[in-house]
């Protein structure tokens, strides 16, 4: 579970369905029914078209590690050294996020690296996306 | 607006510059703006422009003793006041105002008088970034520099020589707060900040303030100082959040910024004797250089490794010894341009010779916006 020290996400009415989304295990992104592009982060309207007809989704959960730092200084919430990561969801938009159940070394973090979205209860409002190295596919 | 319409006739740095608790952030604005004032030979009534950043055109005014007829408060990072200098340039050529004093002050160490740095919590890198442990620049600006150096095989040893080499520069600049030599292995071991960043690779942070003065070319020559001319001018932003850059391995506003600048002024990367990039950290010059077209996309860390950027080389880049080694109160885009100008006067401590043409170039936030401003010191 996170520490409860950091800092904690004030939703807005144009970003709730993401929050919402979270608390139910969710990864909820939007899809412009004008243009089709997905974009991240919320907002009611498309940012490649202006169309305000958009479409909330749930996204797959899967990601590549895109780019990090590991970060040596405190940090309220954290325990130093960690990783900041931004993570390329499988369909297409990216975000930040933390890596969990992975040692915070350049060793342990690979770029392009396959991970899977999880989901941490932050409070009873809050549920943050944080992404897991994926597990092999048994397939 | 053409070439070399619009002039630089005053410049100045605070009187002190590194750790000044004697001083609030409002006096620093203050202490440059006099300064300038004095270096033009200009007084508060002869200013009817001010621009300023962080604080705002009526502080500056009032505290000054200035009424002016045109203001600029755009307030988007350190290289607000390149976009400063674009936006006097259209108000002097379009007649809103004859004179204009733009300021900078930053108690960025001392915090005295300075406001609180915070993201409101339902902002978006409040709701989408802060919620995952980044404590300002140093945890931010490094975020895409992995992705770079993956994608062009840029190493370690490159990215430190930017360290090594501002530091040859800082040198030679008795104002410069870091001035001892480093070595690639200083940098390499010096204390990780923010993997794949260390110390000697993030920018000081000062206190200080610097301030211009700009009016029309055709009266710069009625000043006492040498007239610096306003060659070319451009400016744009992308986004509040790095991590939602378009792309990691090169800035968006860069990509606008710098050949509007370049096209507005005329000139080739040929004509170029003097380039100032605003290096808030190590990778910053990297960047700039390919985004600005100095170099072809990966060249940078080879170009600099080559040391055609340092003393003697072919390319004089950061020769105040730039953020990393010089000064960086936070805002330092104004310590950029203020060494373009002593180049172009020919004032320089490290003074290349002959130069002729300084392409100033400057980012706000962490890739969130950019400025760059094309100097001459001679009118066209």
């Amino acid at each position: 579970m996170p520490d409860p020290a950091r800092a904690r996400p004030q939703p807005t009415p144009e970003t709730q369905h993401f929050w919402d989304g979270t608390r139910q295990s969710e990864l909820r992104l939007q899809r412009c029914d004008a243009c089709g592009r997905i974009y991240f982060p919320p907002r009611p309207f498309c940012p490649a078209c202006a169309s305000r007809s958009v479409t909330v989704f749930v996204a797959s959960g899967k990601a590549v590690l895109y780019s990090y730092v590991i970060h040596h200084r405190p940090v309220p919430g954290f325990t130093q050294p960690y990783a900041i990561a931004v993570v390329e969801l499988a369909e297409g938009p990216r975000m930040m996020t933390n890596i969990v159940e992975c040692p915070q070394t350049p060793e342990a973090l690979q770029l392009d690296m396959k991970l899977e979205v999880v989901f941490e209860k932050l409070d009873e409002e809050i549920t943050l996306p944080l992404f897991r190295p994926a597990r092999v596919d048994p397939s | 607006m053409k070439p070399g319409d619009i002039a630089i006739v005053g410049a100045a740095e605070t009187t002190k510059l590194g750790v000044i608790p004697d001083m609030s952030q409002i006096q620093l604005h203050a202490d440059a703006a006099l300064n300038a004032m004095a270096d033009a030979g200009l007084k508060p009534v002869d200013i009817d422009g001010v621009a300023t950043a962080v604080e705002t055109p009526q502080q500056i005014a009032h505290y000054l003793g200035i009424t002016p007829s045109w203001v600029d408060g755009t307030s988007v990072g350190g290289c607000s006041f390149m976009i400063h200098v674009q936006h006097a340039a259209a108000a002097i050529a379009s007649g809103l105002c004859r004179t204009v004093l733009i300021t900078h002050g930053e108690s960025g160490r001392s915090r005295v008088g300075a406001p609180p740095r915070s993201v409101p919590p339902s902002s978006l890198a409040g709701q989408f970034e802060q919620p995952f442990g980044p404590l300002g620049p140093p945890s931010l600006f490094p975020i895409p520099v992995l992705r770079y150096m993956k994608t062009y095989g840029v190493t370690h040893e490159q990215l430190a020589m930017v360290s090594v080499v501002q530091r040859e520069w800082a040198a030679k600049n008795p104002r410069a707060t870091f001035r001892t030599p480093v070595t690639v292995k200083d940098v390499l071991n010096s204390r990780m900040i923010a993997y794949p960043l260390r110390l000697l690779q993030c920018c000081l942070v000062t206190d200080g303030g610097g301030a211009l003065i700009l009016t029309a070319g055709e009266r710069a020559a009625d000043f006492p100082r040498k007239p610096v001319y306003v060659l070319g001018t451009g400016e744009s932003v992308e986004t509040p959040m790095v991590s939602q850059m378009e792309d990691f391995t090169s800035s968006r506003a860069f990509r606008v910024a710098g050949p509007t600048a370049f096209r507005s002024a005329g000139i080739t990367h040929a004509d170029v004797d003097h380039l100032m990039i605003y290096d808030a950290f190590a990778h910053l010059p990297l960047y700039g250089l390919e985004d600005l077209g100095f170099v072809p996309r990966g060249e940078a860390g080879r170009f600099i490794e080559a040391r055609n950027t340092a003393p003697g080389g072919k390319l004089p880049l950061n020769t105040n010894g730039g953020g990393l080694s010089y000064m960086h109160s936070g805002m330092y885009g104004m310590y950029a341009l203020q060494e373009s100008v002593r180049q172009m006067r020919g004032i320089a401590p490290a003074q290349i010779e002959g130069a002729k043409i300084s392409v100033c170039h400057g980012v706000g936030g962490m890739f969130a916006a950019s400025g760059t401003v094309v100097f001459g010191n001679q009118r066209p």
